[in-house]
């Protein structure tokens, strides 16, 4: 079944927020070898002025395609999974992800277009606070092979 | 650091990543992405790959590190996009090692912002395409 594209301009909200743990940090900046104390360590993180442990830059990934799944994973959006590969992917911060954040999430699909054979599938993850406050913004483009 | 400090076509960085097949299998755990075609043989085969590649977001992820070493502080990472533009594979023994090289795109001294470009190769060809960082300097 072809990508559907009459899901462009759906919304997705978060099902529950999302707590991060020192630990999650921890184990995703290892992975990545992210040595900066800033990650690992509470007091080198205050030192720089942040209230906990630092996110690496690319740690919201784990809340993006948390929030994605809601979309991709719907039988009835056409994304065959094993025909799919991660095309583009972009970051935009309005602050650092730190432990002890509650974050919440909400999916928004930009775009299902066509382009040289293939699905391309944008969606838009807007991370905010408990309290509605911007944090980031995870936007991600999947190419579907027919 | 000042924006008035840094030059567009400057180099600020380089290094090289290092990944194995089990530094794979932590990512995954790490990260929540499961898919097989990044610790499986089999199924990175059955897909049509030559073998377990990376995922796109570990290179990415890994390529950043170079500009949060060198500004000091993974706070003032306040931007970062990228195009996947070729798979890295990842040998069932011994490891792949991407280069890294970072120069400075442009100076924003208005908004206090640098936009510094990752140069990610494997063998000479890119991995990552348009690997941009937008960090407060």
């Amino acid at each position: 079944m072809p990508v559907d594209p009459s899901f462009v301009g759906r919304v997705y909200p978060s099902d529950e927020p999302y707590a991060v743990t020192r630990a999650e940090i921890a184990a995703f900046a290892e992975a990545v070898g992210a040595t900066h104390p800033a990650h690992t360590d509470p007091d080198a993180a205050r030192a720089l002025g942040h209230a906990d442990v630092v996110a690496p830059p690319t740690w919201a990934v784990v809340v993006g395609q948390r929030s994605e799944a809601a979309y991709v994973d719907d039988p009835a959006a056409g994304i065959d999974f094993s025909r799919v590969v991660h095309a583009e992917e972009k970051f935009a911060y309005a602050r650092p992800i730190v432990a002890g954040d509650v974050l919440v999430t909400t999916l928004h699909v930009d775009g299902v277009v066509e382009r040289a054979g293939l699905a391309m599938v944008t969606t838009r993850v807007e991370v905010a606070d408990e309290a509605g406050a911007p944090v980031a913004t995870v936007t991600s483009m999947l190419a579907v092979r027919p | 650091m000042t924006p008035a400090e840094l030059v567009v076509g400057q180099e600020v960085a380089r290094g090289t990543l290092r990944v194995d097949r089990a530094r794979l299998v932590r990512y995954a755990n790490a990260s929540g992405d499961q898919n097989p075609i990044h610790q499986d043989e089999s199924a990175a085969l059955a897909v049509g790959l030559p073998g377990v590649i990376a995922h796109g977001m570990w290179t990415m992820g890994a390529a950043v590190q170079v500009v949060v070493d060198w500004v000091g502080d993974p706070g003032l990472v306040v931007g970062y996009s990228t195009r996947f533009t070729r798979p890295v594979p990842v040998p069932a023994d011994g490891e792949a090692t991407p280069e890294v090289v970072a120069t400075v795109g442009a100076v924003n001294a208005d908004e206090g912002t640098a936009r510094i470009d990752l140069d990610v190769t494997l063998d000479g060809s890119k991995v990552l395409g348009k690997a941009q960082v937008v960090v407060r300097v």
